[in-house]
C-alpha cells in the first residue's frame, strides 16, 4: 500500500494535524511518503522523517508560496500518477480539504472525509466517519484506487520515532487556471486577546446571543467562574468578538473541564474544537440544535434570562 | 452578471433523520427543506444582483424530483430561474459523481460567478466547490467571510486557522461562502406567489450528456460498509424552560464539584 501523506506547513513548521496523519499512516504499514509544498520548505523534510516518512517529496515553486489549493492539486496529481500511490491521506484544514477535493475530481478518485479513524481490515483500508451530527458512525471504504481520505482535525497525535527520510525535489508544473486565484494579503497570527487554551472553564457564545453587546453577560459569568470567554466562527466573522477567542475548525481547539455553549447551534465546525471538554452545558432556545446531541446538560431556554441567573447563583456560592 | 447558486435539499432540523439500513444511504423520505447554508450563498447572489442593478440568479440543484419544493423556495426567496437535475440514475453519487453532474448543469448557464454554501446541513460535506472548480477548470476560493466584486474580479476575505486572508480571483470563478457572510432573507408572500411563474427547468442525466458510468453508484468510488453506534458520552440531562433552569444547572455542577 504505497501511501502519500500531504503535509501542510505554516510559518516554517509542519502542521500538527498533518503530522498526526503521517504517524497513523506509518502505523498502518507499507511505504509511506510525504509531500511538502511551498517555497524554501526543504528544511521541513528532516522533520517529516522523524514522524515516520521514508521519503519526502519537496515541491518548491513560487506558485506554491501562498496557501492556495489549486497549484497543490497539480503537484499531487503528477505525484500520484507518476509514482503510483494508491492511497493519499490528508489532515483536514481549510487548505487540505480544498486540495483533497480538487484532487479527487482531477484523478478521479474516491474521497472519504471527516474520518475519525483509519484501519486496515483484511488487507483493505477502512475509514470511520461520523454522520448525522455524529449520531451514527459509518464504516466507509473505496472502490478501486487511488483512495483519498481527509481525517478530522485533532484525530491523531503525532508521535516521533522515525528515522531519516530520503528527500527528492520535484519538478513543479502548474496549470493556468490553478494560478488565477492570488493571495493579496495573508493572515498573520493575532496574538492579542485572552488565551482560551489554558482556561479550566470556558463560556462560549454564538449567534443566539442576538447582538455583540450580549457578550457582556458571558463575560460576567466567566468572571464569576474564573474562566475565559470564547466565540463561534459566525460571531467572529461578524466582528462581534476577536478571532483569538474562536473555537472550532478554523479556530482554537480547547478541552476545559467545563464548557458553557450559549446560543451556539453546535455545527460540526464548532464541535471539533470543543468536543474534548470535560462537561458541556448547552443553553439554546432551539430544542433541535445539534449541540444538544453532545451536551452533558442541555438547557432549552432563553440564555438572556438563564445566564445572568447563573452568574448570580455562582457569585452567591463564592461568597 | 450571471450568477449561479448551487443548492441542495436537506432534512428539516426537527425531522428525525436516519440512514436506511438497507441502502446505507440517508433516508430522504422525511420533511425536507432548502439547505440553510445554501441560503447564505443565494442571499449573497441576490445582493450582488441588487448592487449592480442587473443580472440573473439561477439556482441549480441535483436531487430527486420531490425536492422541487425546496428549489421553489429558492425562487420564492428571489432566484430568477431554477434548474433541477433529477434522475434515478444519480442515486448514490459520491463527491466526484455529484460534482460531474453539477459541473454539466452549471456550465450550460455560462455564469460569471458560482456560489455555494459552506457545507451540506445533512452530510456535513464541505468539499464540493473544489471538485466542481477542478472539473470546470475555474479558480476557487472557500470560507468566504465577505466578498467584493470589481472590474471583472472578486476579492474574498477567507477565514483559515490563522486568521483572515485576502484572495483575489478573476471571473468566472467559484466562491464558497461562510454562514456569517450575511443574514438571509425569508421569502415574502409576493415571492412565494411569484415563484410559481418563474422558469423551473427539470433535466435528466441524458440531457446533460452524462453517461451511466459517470454518475450514481456506478460512477462513484467510495462506499459504505456498515453502521455503528457512536461512542457514548454518558448520560445527558435535559432541562426545559427558564423557571428553575439556572438552579438545576448549578446543582448539577455542584454535585460533580465542577464549581
Amino acid at each position: 500500500m504505497p501511501t502519500l501523506v500531504y503535509l501542510e506547513d505554516h510559518e516554517g513548521e509542519l502542521v500538527k494535524g498533518s503530522l498526526g496523519v503521517l504517524t497513523k499512516a506509518a502505523q498502518l504499514g507499507g511505504d509511506v511518503a510525504v509531500v511538502v509544498c511551498g517555497s524554501g520548505v526543504q528544511g521541513l523534510a528532516a522533520q517529516a522523517g522523524r514522524y515516520g516518512a521514508a521519503r519526502v517529496y519537496v515541491a518548491d515553486d513560487p506558485a506554491l508560496v501562498a496557501p492556495l489549493p489549486q497549484p497543490r492539486v497539480d503537484v499531487l496529481e503528477a505525484l500520484v500518477r507518476e509514482r503510483g500511490f494508491d492511497t493519499v491521506l490528508f489532515g483536514a484544514s481549510v487548505l487540505a480539504t480544498d486540495v483533497a477535493a480538487g484532487l479527487a475530481a482531477r484523478l478521479p478518485a474516491g474521497l472519504n472525509w471527516d474520518l475519525v479513524d483509519l484501519e486496515v481490515r483484511d488487507g483493505k483500508l477502512v475509514g470511520r466517519r461520523p454522520a448525522l451530527q455524529d449520531s451514527v458512525y459509518a464504516d466507509v471504504g473505496w472502490k478501486g484506487e487511488p483512495r483519498l481520505a481527509l481525517v478530522r482535525s485533532g484525530t491523531f497525535e503525532p508521535v516521533e520515532g522515525g528515522g531519516e527520510a530520503e528527500v527528492e525535489e520535484l519538478a513543479v508544473e502548474t496549470q493556468d487556471f490553478s494560478r488565477q486565484a492570488v493571495m493579496l494579503e495573508r493572515a498573520h497570527a493575532e496574538s492579542e486577546g485572552p488565551s482560551i487554551e489554558d482556561a479550566d472553564v470556558i463560556v462560549a457564545g454564538g449567534r443566539g446571543l442576538g447582538s455583540p453587546d450580549k457578550f457582556g453577560l458571558l463575560e460576567e459569568l466567566a468572571q464569576a467562574l474564573g474562566g475565559a470567554v470564547a466565540a463561534t466562527r459566525a460571531v467572529v466573522d461578524a466582528g462581534w468578538y476577536p478571532y483569538a477567542t474562536q473555537v472550532g475548525q478554523t479556530g482554537k481547539t480547547v478541552s476545559p473541564k467545563l464548557y458553557f455553549a450559549c446560543g451556539i447551534s453546535g455545527a460540526i465546525q464548532h464541535k471539533v474544537g470543543m468536543q474534548a471538554s470535560g462537561t458541556i452545558v448547552a443553553i439554546n432556545k432551539d430544542p433541535n440544535a445539534p449541540i444538544f446531541e453532545y451536551a452533558d446538560v442541555g438547557v432549552v431556554g432563553d440564555l438572556h434570562q438563564i445566564v445572568p441567573k447563573l452568574t448570580e447563583l455562582v457569585r452567591e456560592r463564592r461568597t | 452578471m450571471r450568477l449561479a447558486v448551487c443548492v441542495k435539499e436537506v432534512p428539516e432540523a426537527s425531522a428525525r433523520t436516519r440512514i436506511d439500513p438497507g441502502t446505507l444511504r440517508l433516508d430522504r423520505g422525511g420533511a425536507a427543506t432548502l439547505n440553510p447554508f445554501d441560503a447564505h450563498a443565494l442571499e449573497e447572489a441576490l445582493r450582488i444582483k441588487e448592487r449592480t442593478g442587473e443580472g440573473e440568479v439561477v439556482a441549480v440543484m441535483m436531487a430527486p424530483l420531490p425536492a422541487a419544493d425546496s428549489l421553489r423556495k429558492a425562487l420564492a426567496i428571489g432566484a430568477d430561474r431554477a434548474v433541477h437535475v433529477a434522475d434515478d440514475a444519480l442515486a448514490g453519487s459520491d463527491l466526484v459523481a455529484t460534482a460531474r453532474t453539477l459541473a454539466k448543469a452549471v456550465e450550460r448557464e455560462e455564469p460569471d460567478l458560482i456560489l455555494l454554501g459552506q457545507q451540506g446541513g445533512d452530510s456535513d460535506g464541505a468539499v464540493l466547490w473544489s471538485a466542481l472548480a477542478d472539473l470546470l477548470r475555474l479558480p476557487v476560493v472557500s470560507q468566504a467571510a465577505s466578498l467584493e466584486l470589481a472590474e471583472g474580479k472578486v476579492a474574498v476575505k477567507r477565514q483559515t486557522e490563522y486568521g483572515y486572508d485576502l484572495i483575489e480571483a478573476p471571473l468566472p470563478c467559484i466562491v464558497a461562502v461562510s454562514d456569517a457572510i450575511n443574514e438571509p432573507r425569508y421569502p415574502s408572500l409576493k415571492g412565494i406567489m411569484g415563484a410559481k411563474k418563474k422558469p423551473h427547468e427539470t433535466l435528466n442525466a441524458a440531457d446533460l450528456g452524462l453517461g451511466a458510468d459517470e454518475i450514481g453508484e456506478a460512477g462513484s468510488r467510495t462506499e459504505v460498509y456498515a453502521l455503528a453506534d457512536p461512542p457514548s458520552r454518558g448520560d445527558s440531562v435535559r432541562i426545559e424552560g427558564d423557571g428553575a433552569a439556572a438552579e438545576k444547572v448549578v446543582e448539577y455542577l455542584t454535585e460533580r464539584k465542577l464549581i
